[in-house]
């Protein structure tokens, strides 16, 4: 297909504009585009921008003046700062600002969860986590068959685990 | 006249690597934090140079094995170089365009290959990264993923269970993993509608960069492909993904150059032999066409329209990089204008052209 508006060049570019229910179509040459001020450039589509974009959508007032207000209490980052350049500035940051990442996560890569590399520090603890379900559930099926002696071991056996953890 | 020793090469540049008439290299990045510091954006100096000074105490002990492989660091504080000498970093992908900026704290950690480096107070505490000849984006993650162990035995990272890797950015969250492949595809370029390859791209968790990176441009029909999401993902499983769409756009790139070959053969071949003509003989080049035309030669040579033995694949490559601004003036020894670039910049294709015919 030609370009609409050179008529010379081969179209590259597609455009759809809807103005008040009324849908018009344009097909552009990249050239014609950007002379026309269709495609620019300068709009330096980045990740930086998509973010600061996902993230300031027309709020009500009364959500500004909370959202405004808000830091992150270790480093001292207030949100509207990472709302301007789109970074976190702590570890932190991550649980102060968590409602409002959430949502921005789910858009930026469709998931709100980690299943990768994990840190040797931290497989070591999920690994005694996963032996504490496990003992707790052979605890659960020993006290239905009314085995107290080897759930009270089990019991021994949980806490010590849960003590090597520091965990509740 | 042009002086070698006043530039060094990385060994993905320096090397042959597999599938390199297409893929010119491959990268894993990954971006990490410490625990108890705050992230460069929000550090002091004192909190900066603690972050310098843990990665000195882990790298330049002594020499370290990772990946089954031997590597040697040395380091270099970016406010201490000059302009041009930081430039010559980001012109051989080791460095982004942000970190060559002047800054306090900034610090590059490469070993002698400079295949292994690490940036340190970019705008994550810590960017490892990997870069090999050719397409090597498997085994780089391995040699990425074994010095990440390594940094992670000395200090603590910044690590929720639920996100992951906690990075400045939450585009890096997760993995922090970017994995890319710089693609040399002219006869794409020339044959179909690019953008078209970018939106499938696009809609597998991709995305299609400049050779600098993100908001760069692209030069010689050269292209880096990356995977966009690094969250929720397995790092295996991106990386499974990337190779597989570049296993796919190196058999589009052959069947374009075979179509080019049997359609339009006289169109190709003048194309080529022209952009030969020009770099052996142009007075003036800017770096833009100089990629340009260094891309149809190698294409040529690819497609044994030019004969190895006029051009080697080697060469082709150290010009791909070293007529590069940054590259070109440390070569004089000099900064000069960009209309005296353009002189030097020709002057020096034809030496190497010339010098050893055509081969390194």
């Amino acid at each position: 297909m030609l370009c609409d508006n050179c008529k010379k060049r081969e179209a590259t570019i597609h455009i759809t504009k809807y103005i008040d229910d009324k849908k018009s179509e344009l097909y552009l040459c990249e050239k014609c585009a950007r002379e026309t001020g269709h495609l620019n450039d300068n709009d330096g589509f980045t990740f930086q921008n998509l973010i600061t974009g996902i993230l300031n959508p027309d709020l009500n007032d009364l959500n500004k003046i909370k959202e405004s207000s808000m830091e992150c209490n270790n480093c001292g980052l207030a949100y509207e700062k990472f709302k301007r350049n789109g970074k976190m500035g702590c570890a932190e940051c991550y649980s102060k600002f968590e409602n409002k990442l959430r949502p921005l996560m789910k858009k930026i890569h469709g998931s709100e969860s980690h299943i990768g590399k994990v840190p040797q520090s931290e497989k070591n603890y999920l690994d005694v986590k996963k032996d504490i379900e496990k003992l707790k559930a052979k605890m659960e099926k020993v006290i239905e068959d009314e085995n107290f002696e080897r759930a009270a071991q089990l019991r021994d056996e949980i806490y010590e685990l849960e003590k090597k953890i520091g965990s509740e | 006249m042009f002086s070698d020793e006043n530039i060094s090469l990385s060994s993905w540049i320096k090397q042959r690597g597999s599938e390199d008439d297409i893929i010119l290299s491959s990268r894993i990045r990954l971006a990490r934090n410490l625990k108890e510091l705050p992230f460069p954006g929000q550090s002091n100096r004192k909190q900066m140079d603690q972050v310098v000074s843990i990665i000195k105490n882990v790298l330049l002990e002594k020499k370290i094995e990772v990946a089954g492989q031997s590597y040697k660091f040395n380091y270099i504080e970016i406010k201490k170089k000059t302009p041009l000498q930081r430039m010559m970093f980001v012109e051989k992908n080791l460095s982004s365009l942000d970190f060559a900026q002047d800054g306090y704290g900034k610090t590059l950690f490469f070993d002698q290959s400079e295949e292994l480096s690490i940036m340190v107070n970019e705008e994550d505490h810590l960017r490892i990264q990997v870069l090999l000849p050719g397409l090597g984006i498997k085994r780089a993650w391995v040699i990425a993923d074994a010095i990440d162990d390594l940094v992670e035995s000395k200090t603590e990272y910044a690590f929720s269970k639920k996100w992951g890797y906690l990075s400045a950015c939450p585009t890096n969250l997760g993995t922090g993993l970017r994995a890319s492949v710089m693609v040399h595809i002219p006869a794409l370029n020339l044959s179909s509608n690019m953008t078209r390859l970018f939106e499938v791209v696009g809609k597998l968790g991709l995305t299609v960069r400049g050779i600098y990176g993100e908001g760069s441009e692209s030069a010689g029909n050269i292209y880096q492909i990356s995977n966009q999401i690094t969250l929720g993902k397995k790092e295996e499983d991106i990386i499974e993904n990337l190779e597989s769409v570049i296993r796919h756009v190196i058999k589009q790139e052959k069947n374009a150059r075979e179509k080019l070959y049997k359609n339009r053969p006289v169109f190709i071949k003048d194309k080529i032999m022209r952009a030969y003509g020009k770099l052996k003989y142009a007075y003036s080049i800017s770096t833009n066409e100089a990629m340009e035309l260094l891309s149809y030669v190698k294409l040529g040579s690819e497609m044994d329209i030019i004969k190895e033995k006029e051009i080697s694949p080697l060469l082709l490559k150290r010009l791909f990089i070293i007529i590069r601004p940054a590259h070109l003036q440390s070569l004089i020894g000099e900064k000069i204008d960009n209309s005296a670039r353009d002189l030097k910049r020709a002057e020096l294709i034809q030496t190497e052209i010339n010098r050893k015919g055509g081969q390194i």
